[in-house]
């Protein structure tokens, strides 16, 4: 692979090339997972009667996948360009970036020989067990020393706003993992948590909540900062409000995890705080979302014929859709209809497939053909392919689990005039099949486009 | 919930670390002449 430009030879973009190009595999494989247990969903026969292909194991390889291997090497790939860019110097250590990189994908394939052989802690999220725990850690803290090594030595006065976004995102995982992975070993892959009954539930969602806000949102906000600017060609629309945006929504954060154990043992009050907080957040959200949209503002005409601005700027449509969804969800009277049903799992994929994916797959097109010495992608026609099939897959996904989760919800709060439920649990789900059947459809298209991605060189 | 002893107060010392970050930001002239640094970036 030939340099050709005069930058590439001061900063290291080697470690950024072999980011960005795990990020397309393990986008390609997570994604195809989480196709085969939607697939499973409606019909269970496709697990063959393998234990490894069962859905109970293969549905956290899907969720660890997606998050951590595709959204994680996303996160490292555009965090390490940024910095360098934006800090106007090459990465703090070359060797210890390596090491990030070998360590990650050594995670990932742990996760993905562990977790179908059934190891797993059961803490969603954090499903790895304790000496995979362990070396996170160490990545991780590599991770942090190389990142902020670099704005350290960094040769700008300022550090631009996308690297606050980048950091906050480093040092609230570092945090998050040490509290929920507490564990006592039992055995070489084998522990038990430090935290007992609802105790054990709180950590648990405080770290989830977080893991959603940090890693899903803090870090993906730090790459819309610095691309949608760079790829519209013009200033993020208001500076200052990218400021406000950050410490606000790094402060509400911390404090919105109990919304997740809405009429559980979890005292009353602290479901109240964690419902409050929730609320409140949809400002600082707001705020970012329509800050990126206005980044635009002026230049609406790039949207028709460029179709990476058009991932970008669409995924923050999603990104402003599920911040509003999530806090009317924290409400206590709404959580008691969706808790439970699809409606939760849609909210996710809003996300994880609107925002997180789209901003990722947006960077990539930006990133991929600069790495590898190119003007652009060998064909844009692809990438508006990839567009179409992602957006439609999208739609059709969410609109089949939320209105599967309503349904869900209604059904099984109904009841007859003599206190009897109105349905068994096993008649939702029999009610459910269609849904699930369209949502593998979406599935499908979503799965589509990453593979167009894939097959479509730099 | 004994373990609100250990969260509250660890979200407490982050948000102290938090107010620590925009002191430090304001005082370091981060925030000095602010709407240009969105420009800078499209420059290199």
């Amino acid at each position: 692979m030939a340099f050709s430009n005069s930058r590439a030879t001061t900063y290291n973009d080697k470690i950024v090339r072999q980011f960005a190009v795990m990020t397309v595999v393990w986008g390609v494989v997570g994604m195809l997972v989480g196709v085969i247990i939607a697939a499973q969903l409606a019909w269970p026969e496709l697990n063959l009667g393998i234990s490894f292909l069962s859905y109970g194991r293969l549905r956290p390889l899907h969720t660890n996948a997606v998050i951590f291997a595709f959204g994680g090497c996303g996160l490292f790939a555009t965090s390490y360009y940024v910095v360098q860019r934006t800090c106007q110097v090459r990465i703090f250590s070359d060797g210890l970036a390596a090491f990030t990189f070998w360590g990650w994908q050594l995670v990932i394939l742990l996760a993905a020989v562990s977790l179908p052989l059934g190891f797993t802690t059961g803490k969603e999220y954090a499903e790895l067990e304790w000496p995979i725990d362990i070396l996170i850690t160490v990545i991780w803290v590599s991770y942090a020393i190389v990142f902020f090594g670099t704005v350290g030595t960094r040769k700008v006065k300022h550090i631009y706003v996308a690297n606050w976004f980048f950091g906050a995102f480093i040092l609230a995982v570092a945090l998050l993992h040490l509290v929920n992975s507490a564990e006592i070993p039992a055995g070489a892959m084998k522990s038990y948590s430090a935290y007992a009954g609802v105790q054990d539930a709180m950590v648990q969602w405080w770290y989830g909540h977080n893991a959603v806000g940090f890693f899903l949102t803090a870090g993906f906000l730090g790459m819309m900062y610095y691309f949608i600017p760079k790829q519209a060609g013009r200033p993020v629309y208001s500076y200052r409000l990218s400021i406000v945006h950050f410490w606000a929504l790094i402060f509400t954060y911390m404090w919105a995890g109990p919304h997740h154990l809405h009429y559980t043992a979890l005292p009353d009050w602290t479901q109240s705080v964690g419902m409050v907080f929730s609320l409140i957040l949809l400002a600082p959200s707001w705020g970012g979302m329509i800050n990126g949209i206005m980044t635009l503002s002026g230049a609406w005409h790039k949207l028709r014929d460029d179709p990476i601005l058009r991932f970008l700027i669409v995924s923050l449509s999603f990104y402003g859709m599920s911040t509003f969804e999530g806090p009317m969800m924290s409400i206590k009277t709404v959580n008691a209809l969706s808790h439970y049903t699809d409606w939760t799992v849609g909210h996710v994929h809003s996300g994880a497939l609107g925002w997180v994916g789209l901003v990722t797959m947006g960077s990539m097109y930006y990133l991929i053909p600069k790495l590898f010495g190119q003007k652009q992608m060998y064909s844009v026609k692809a990438i508006e392919v990839h567009f179409y099939t992602a957006t439609i897959g999208i739609v059709l996904d969410i609109a089949a689990r939320e209105i599967a989760g309503v349904m869900q919800g209604l059904m099984w709060r109904s009841i007859n005039a003599d206190g009897i439920l109105t349905y068994t649990f096993v008649e939702s789900v029999k009610a459910s099949f269609p849904f699930y059947v369209l949502r593998l459809l979406g599935g499908l298209l979503y799965l589509g486009g990453m593979i167009v991605m894939y097959g479509t060189p730099s | 919930m004994d373990v609100l002893y250990l969260l509250v107060p660890l979200s407490v010392v982050l948000v102290f670390f938090i107010i620590g970050g925009v002191w430090w930001a304001i005082h370091r002239g981060q925030f000095d002449d602010i709407e240009q640094e969105g420009e800078r970036i499209l420059k290199d």
